[in-house]
């Protein structure tokens, strides 16, 4: 890394001690592309000044090509670790637009691969922290769990990492009884991993000295700057949209929400930590009582992706795949804006949706909760020692092309 | 908070000014003139709006029967009683500045940056605004209508490194 | 000579210097993971638990460019990321092989935007291409070896295989007029080629 000696004029003579040091873009703790330029007396961070755009790939642009079905293998791309969560954002987005009520078998089967999601998310979360924290453990612990849930994911849509599954209205099949069981099965051993991990990583003295009281984020921070998830949850902010706004089918079960008032890169942690024993509290009951019943609800005409199997072998059912795909057969779309968010892993992901009434957005703007987190950054590390810098940039989850889009 | 409640407050506060108010799907929609972004703004801070969600624009050239250019949106939150609102303003060319709500929000600060470098929406009072995602080098607004998805060639302009010259 | 060597029994091995170098090479191949995106997580997965890259001898992950002979690009390379990754790919210590992971390095996948680099054999040289949208990490696996296989078969001790190649591999490049011209019709001034942010 470039090394640099600031030439400044500081009446305290201490000028040859401060120094500028670039961080990224290319570094094992930034996990994918995030720079920073901090400002260092010593091994103290005086100031970071965030660069990001490394990986702007013109997401938002894309939404205004594709339609609201083709989109949602771009958003997928959007927060790579827990893909899923952001297409059922998308097309709660579109549904809301649209007025679409979902059948309550979707909205069971979609509201456990939300809850897998948000395991996913955090496991890889703690787990890559703690390697960049110098523990390589947890990581493949962490990386256990996750390729069960890569199976899960896989058995059920047919891709293991994006799967593209849902659409407009309802998803691309319907679940079989074996994916039940395994997901059954997954529960009843994530347990056990879930206290190993919370083992090797709560209770161990090195991680708790180098999380406890590092990188302070206040209440009245987390709430001007914007923060959502469990970042905004670790500093007393009581906010959870699965709670305060309900979509999907999140009313029927019973879950806490987890919130802690410490606001340190520890009770990040630790408040990921717990909301994986809720998301399993949740699938445990919603995998019991999914409804039977089609995904996709009755009369939705030409919204509906049809059945292969017979859109294959009958004329009626190519007809119906045309209406569905052709541009200019598509259904039509109120000629109206709609602002809608579900909380995925990181926070509040919202779209912000402008139709001018064909079947695809106008403008197809997301809110994406690492860029509010990100921007928070050189409040939470002014002060901190430059080793610290890792610890609290892991502990925000900054997923980069969520950021950059 | 009811929306008659935040009706009745705005427009009591601002008789002078010309307030539209919508609903769909259960949102509050409110449409004012860029003049009195600012003010409004400030007063819905007062409110108990104490998150900015999300601050966006949307370029309306090729929407039909559009009249303006761009449109401003502001997405308020109340963390106490979760109601939501949006605001919604409009420019055109060649007055394309707002005043900035940074002092208001911290969240507004790299919301802004990045409507200043996709649509060239500038922010009056703003602390650091310069491009966001963008190359500093780079001299067009991407998220513009009338600007091509695959670019005008920017993407190609890098030297080439063959295996003999690496 | 021929009857010292029979003395000597099954002590000494006779081959060529480039087999031994092409040999210890192949089977200790250091990766450097510049990994942007998505592909990025599925190399995780490649190196974590259940797949087990060390099998194959590349488990040893640098994060330095210094000390790597293998660099994996996984994922989107976008404008602002194409300079850092040539400087880096120009940090790495001869020799060196590089594998593009993934739809995007290889082609720009799914983003075909103002953006996003259209695969980055057109800048830099590239040995193995791993096709996937991610690929998963057998694929991956797969493509190591290869590459395995590749050195294995036209290395040469001193890298005279790599001073031949003086064409960059991979697809035919744009059309330069097309983009000068689109540039000029837009009252646009041509970017500095030599351009680099990092300067």
């Amino acid at each position: 890394m470039p090394l640099e000696l600031v030439d400044r004029d500081d009446p305290s003579g201490e000028q040859d001690a401060i120094w500028t040091l670039n961080f990224g873009p290319q570094h094992p703790a930034t996990h994918t592309t995030l720079r920073l330029i901090l400002t260092l007396d010593g091994e103290k961070v005086l100031d970071a000044e965030p660069d990001i755009g490394y990986l702007h790939s013109g997401f938002e642009k894309l939404g205004e090509v594709l339609d609201f079905n083709q989109y949602v293998t771009i958003v997928d791309r959007m927060n790579y670790i827990s893909p899923l969560a952001n297409e059922i954002a998308w097309h709660h987005s579109v549904e809301m637009l649209m007025g679409i009520e979902l059948t309550p078998r979707c909205k069971y089967i979609r509201t456990i691969l939300a809850e897998l999601m948000r395991i996913h998310d955090h496991m890889l979360c703690i787990g890559t922290c703690i390697l960049d924290l110098g523990g390589a453990t947890a990581f493949m612990y962490a990386f256990n769990e996750r390729e069960k849930i890569y199976d899960i994911c896989e058995m059920a849509t047919g891709q293991r990492f994006h799967t593209s599954f849902t659409r407009v209205g309802g998803l691309l099949s319907d679940v079989t009884d074996e994916w039940v069981q395994r997901v059954r099965e997954f529960i009843k051993v994530f347990h056990k991993a879930h206290t190993d991990i919370s083992r090797l990583v709560m209770k161990n003295r090195i991680f708790i000295e180098r999380t406890q009281g590092i990188g302070m984020l206040t209440r009245a921070d987390a709430i001007s700057g914007g923060a959502t998830g469990p970042v905004a949850r670790a500093s007393g902010v009581t906010r959870d949209l699965r709670r305060d706004e309900p979509y999907l089918s999140y009313d029927d079960f019973d879950f806490d929400v987890i919130c802690s008032q410490s606001g340190d890169c520890f009770a990040r942690f630790h408040v990921r930590m717990l909301e994986m024993t809720e998301s399993a509290k949740i699938i445990s009951q919603a995998i019991e009582s999914i409804p039977a019943g089609p995904i996709y609800a009755e009369g939705m005409g030409k919204i509906a992706s049809p059945d292969k199997s017979e859109v294959y072998r009958s004329i009626e059912g190519l007809i119906h795949h045309f209406e569905a795909f052709m541009p200019n057969r598509q259904a039509s779309v109120p000629r109206e804006s709609v602002y809608a968010a579900t909380e995925s892993p990181n926070g509040e992901l919202g779209y912000y949706l402008v139709s001018d009434g064909d079947f695809r957005a106008y403008r197809a703007r997301t809110r994406p909760p690492s860029l509010l987190h990100f921007a928070l950054f050189p409040k939470m590390i002014r002060g901190c020692m430059l080793s610290d810098v890792v610890a609290v940039l892991g502990s925000l989850n900054v997923i980069a092309a969520e950021l950059d889009r | 908070m009811e929306f008659e409640q935040i009706k009745n407050s705005v427009s009591g506060a601002f008789p002078a000014v010309s307030l539209s108010w919508s609903e769909f799907r259960g949102q509050l929609r409110l449409g004012i003139n860029a003049s009195a972004v600012k003010q409004i703004l400030s007063y819905l801070r007062t409110l108990g709006f104490d998150m900015l969600i999300d601050e966006t624009a949307v370029d309306l050239l090729e929407y039909p029967d559009a009249r303006d250019r761009f449109e401003v949106v502001y997405c308020l939150l109340s963390t106490e009683t979760a109601t939501r609102i949006i605001v919604k303003t409009w420019l055109n060319e060649p007055d394309l500045e707002l005043p900035s709500v940074c002092d208001l929000w911290q969240s507004a600060n790299w919301m802004e940056r990045e409507i200043f470098d996709m649509f060239g929406i500038r922010f009056d009072g703003h602390p650091n605004l310069k491009r966001l995602l963008l190359p500093e080098q780079f001299t067009a607004f991407p998220m513009r209508r009338d600007y091509p998805v695959k670019g005008r060639g920017e993407r190609h302009n890098f030297p080439v490194y063959t295996r003999a010259q690496s | 000579m021929a009857g010292q060597v029979k003395q000597l029994g099954d002590s000494v091995l006779l081959t060529r210097l480039d087999a031994v170098a092409n040999w210890a090479r192949a089977n200790s191949l250091w990766p450097m993971p510049f990994a942007t995106a998505c592909c990025g997580i599925e190399l995780m997965s490649t190196a974590a638990s259940r797949h087990d890259l060390s099998r194959f001898g590349s488990e040893v992950m640098r994060f330095t460019p210094r000390q790597c002979d293998l660099m994996i690009v996984a994922g989107r390379v976008v404008m602002k990321m194409l300079p850092v990754l040539q400087r880096i790919w120009l940090q790495m210590p001869e020799p060196k092989w590089c594998i593009s992971m993934g739809a995007c390095a290889c082609t720009g996948g799914v983003f075909d935007t103002y953006a996003v680099v259209q695969g980055v054999d057109r800048f830099l040289p590239v040995d193995v291409y791993v096709p996937g949208c991610p690929p998963r990490p057998e694929q991956l696996i797969r493509s190591v070896m290869d590459l395995q296989q590749k050195i294995k078969d036209r290395g040469t001790f001193s890298g005279k295989e790599f001073g031949l190649r003086i064409i960059p591999e991979g697809p035919p490049r744009f059309d330069e007029d097309e983009i000068r011209r689109m540039r000029e019709r837009n009252g646009l001034p041509l970017l500095d080629p030599k351009y680099n942010p990092l300067h």
